[in-house]
């Protein structure tokens, strides 16, 4: 196990993710490429899950975008991840929170963390 | 073939240079010692006998401690012969990862994995006879006719049947090495590997 660990320390992104968690926002700058030109897109959502491990560690972030749920799953190590930024904490009781899937509104919201 | 004895480690999948994902095997490789060298004159044929994988002195026989203690080196588990390196070694000296390179492509061999005794379908991919439904109820896995009646009344040697399964000695030919790690001794090749994670590999430039 730990040999595999050395190997996938080689292919390590490097780009500096924040601690984040489970109902937290975030904002994830994904690299968009369209034939040769590049350009970054702004994924804004709430983290729903964190899943994997080591360099298949990925997330998943749920955004509401024209009264549809829409979910992206990234992968912690992918090479077009530009940056993540935390927005705000959400305080929520469990690592899924795959219940918000079945609310919209002011029934989806989710308190701020006190800090 | 020159190659290298290597371990297989596990596997995972990385990012290339073009974002995709790769599935590959991580694979611990050398370094390995040469423990003898085969001449035309002396044994007939040109070939480097290569050791790998440590172990005790009170498990080895007195025949094979004897054989190691002329190549200078420590009690070895693995022992396989290669040919035709480019340059010529000593007895003694050490081979590691360097003498592959990355993206290029390299053969394996492992012994799979024991799958006991298995049925026609899994053992040599067979469909069965028949249907699921339309009221069959016992002929899905089945292997069918296996041969004619009165002539020849017995059934042809070799046959395809139920058996013993896996184990055996299996190459997997033309894996992409992406990437090497030299400080560690591994060895990342795209795709699977035959056998057990722990098991002896085969590793062929």
């Amino acid at each position: 196990m730990d040999l595999i660990k050395v190997a996938e320390a080689a292919f390590a992104s490097g780009v500096e993710i924040p601690k984040f968690g489970s109902g937290d926002t975030v904002s994830v700058s994904y690299k968009i490429r369209e034939g040769n030109k590049e350009r970054i897109q702004v994924f804004k959502g709430v983290v729903i899950q964190i899943k994997g491990e080591g360099i298949n560690k990925r997330f998943t972030v749920r955004k509401i975008s024209n009264n549809v749920g829409v979910e992206r799953i990234f992968p912690f190590n992918s090479p077009f991840i530009d940056k993540v930024e935390l927005n705000r904490q959400g305080k929520v009781r469990r690592a899924k929170l795959f219940y918000l899937r079945a609310l919209t509104g002011k029934k989806a919201r989710i308190k701020e963390k006190r800090v | 073939m020159p190659g290298l004895i290597g371990k297989k480690i596990g596997m995972t999948s990385v990012f290339g240079a073009d974002g995709k994902n790769i599935p590959c095997t991580v694979i611990e490789a050398g370094p390995c010692i040469v423990t003898q060298v085969k001449s035309a004159d002396v044994d007939g044929y040109e070939a480097v006998q290569l050791a790998f994988d440590d172990k005790k002195e009170k498990s080895t026989t007195k025949p094979m401690s004897g054989h190691f203690k002329k190549a200078g080196t420590t009690p070895k588990r693995k022992l396989v012969e290669f040919k035709e390196f480019e340059q010529e070694y000593k007895l003694g000296e050490v081979i590691g990862v360097d003498l592959f390179e990355e993206n290029s492509f390299v053969d394996v061999v492992g012994i799979s994995k024991g799958k006991g005794f298995q049925g026609v379908v899994k053992r040599h991919g067979f469909a069965g006879v028949g249907d699921a439904t339309h009221g069959q109820h016992n002929r899905l896995r089945a292997p069918g006719s296996v041969g004619a009646s009165s002539y020849p009344s017995r059934v042809f040697k070799g046959m395809r049947m139920a058996g013993r399964t896996g184990g055996d000695r299996v190459k997997v030919e033309s894996l992409k090495v992406i990437k090497i790690i030299p400080e560690s001794n591994l060895i990342l090749v795209k795709g699977s590997v035959p056998g057990a994670k722990g098991s002896y590999l085969i590793i062929e430039k």
